[in-house]
């Protein structure tokens, strides 16, 4: 449900941001059709995601997104302290940019809402271009406000903040080559549990040799990230991109992320492929398998928050439908993008077969994630 | 005789870097040279929608959050 949190001021973020391509200038009038399908480790994720982007006047563009997960969940943690379940969660997206000489000021609202979760978040941007156009530098802050219920426990409702400080800049080194850096703080307090999730410990009472008692995370956490990614033209119209992401937190987190993708055009056509590698450290009060009951102040049994390894294989085809234009459409596109998400983890062991106790096979993941979304400018 | 040597290299170099300070910075990659930098292909986050999206997947499954944001093109093509 951490997780929930942040991916929402990162969406609100996302659009504010998206809308400063070009501090200069306004972003082109454009809607967006998706739909999305996640399916991997016992878990479905499907639904739209519709967004529409309007200019009015010289100056102002307003932004609106739509946004559904349908979730149908057997995952490893369902299934073995739980019961399988569907939900709905739905998120709402608004947002306006003002442009002002070579200034661009942003402002978005997110709200998401499912059963026993409710998140609220608002964010502000401001982007410069500089030096002849060649240099973007934005600044963003997001405050969220975030409600935790459980929907076993009408009497349990948790409150969480979050504040998100962002510097972007991005450079045009070469008539070629473009980089963009990033550098992101997220500082969250009040309650950061999932308050379903449990964790095991050795338990010799019990016939199988372990029991299970609620986790208990600390109450604030401080992240910070510095991304850093280069795109360059290649001689015969191909890009090439390549990215690497820095991360730490006050929990023990450290990751880094490495990506490399391959564009290229090819009459209406566009492909592109990537690769994505990451690999994290566990946080410090995170234990597989824990000695005793309480046996730390914090524990958890989280796998995002266990030693893994992640790797992501995309493949996207793209195909221009208009390309002198259709009606009041400018142009459109056709997309598909297929992702292959494989992750191994160091020190989270599945419990569905039974082993004994600790020696468990280690748990891995292999999803599917599929996107089909129609592009459209006017 | 060493003084005279570092004043001799050093101080021209402190005085143009100070004259630049001073001066506007001219783009070394004018208007005109940004075709490429314009080209859709060259885009940092053509699909804001889908960018938005993977996101999510990859948040909801790692430990680690930011750091992957759109903080603009700065291309200045249009």
């Amino acid at each position: 449900m951490n997780c929930r949190r942040t991916i929402i001021i990162a969406c609100t973020l996302l659009f504010a941001a998206a809308g400063t391509a070009a501090a200069g200038v306004l972003p082109d009038d454009r809607a967006d059709i998706l739909y999305h399908l996640y399916d991997g480790g016992g878990v479905q994720i499907d639904g739209p995601s519709i967004l529409v982007r309007k200019k009015v006047g010289k100056s102002v563009s307003f932004v609106a997104n739509y946004y559904v997960d349908m979730v149908s969940s057997a995952s490893i943690d369902v299934v073995t302290t739980a019961s399988p379940y569907t939900e709905e969660r739905e998120q709402m997206s608004l947002g306006m940019d003002y442009l002002r000489g070579n200034t661009t000021m942003s402002v978005s609202f997110t709200n998401s809402e499912e059963s026993d979760f409710t998140a609220n978040s608002y964010s502000f941007s401001v982007s410069q271009d500089m030096f002849g156009d060649l240099t973007t530098l934005t600044m963003a802050y997001s405050l969220g406000d975030d409600e935790v219920r459980r929907s076993d426990d009408d009497t349990f409702v948790r409150e969480a903040d979050r504040q998100f400080y962002s510097i972007g800049l991005t450079q045009i080194i070469t008539r070629d080559l473009i980089m963009g850096l990033n550098v992101e703080t997220i500082t969250d307090e009040g309650f950061l549990n999932n308050p379903y999730r449990a964790v095991r410990y050795a338990d010799g009472t019990n016939p199988v040799g372990y029991s299970y008692e609620a986790e208990l995370y600390p109450n604030t956490r401080t992240s910070t990230a510095v991304g850093l990614r280069a795109r360059y033209y290649l001689p015969y119209r191909a890009a090439i991109q390549g990215e690497y992401r820095f991360y730490t937190d006050t929990w023990g987190i450290l990751s880094h992320t490495g990506a490399i993708s391959y564009t290229h055009p090819w009459g209406p056509w566009t492909f592109t492929g990537k690769f994505r590698f990451y690999t994290q450290d566990q946080a410090d009060f995170y234990n597989d398998l824990f000695s005793r009951s309480e046996a730390t102040n914090f524990r958890a049994r989280d796998k995002e928050l266990s030693k893994y390894v992640s790797q992501d294989f995309r493949l996207q085809a793209s195909y221009e439908l208009f390309k002198d234009g259709w009606s009041f459409l400018d142009k459109g596109t056709v997309n598909l993008i297929y992702d292959q998400l494989l992750i191994d983890y160091d020190n989270f062991r599945d419990l569905t077969t039974g082993a004994l106790v600790g020696e468990e096979p280690l748990y891995t993941l292999d999803a599917g994630v599929y996107q089909l979304f129609f592009s459209f400018w006017f | 005789m060493k003084m005279t040597l570092i004043c001799r290299i050093l101080l021209p170099i402190l005085l143009l870097a100070g004259l630049t300070a001073c001066g506007p910075i001219e783009p070394w990659v004018k208007p005109y040279e940004r075709d490429r930098l314009a080209d859709p292909i060259m885009a940092l986050d053509p699909d804001p929608v889908s960018t938005a999206y993977i996101h999510h997947v990859f948040e909801a499954r790692e430990g680690s959050r930011g750091g992957e944001g759109s903080a603009g093109g700065g291309c200045g093509c249009n």
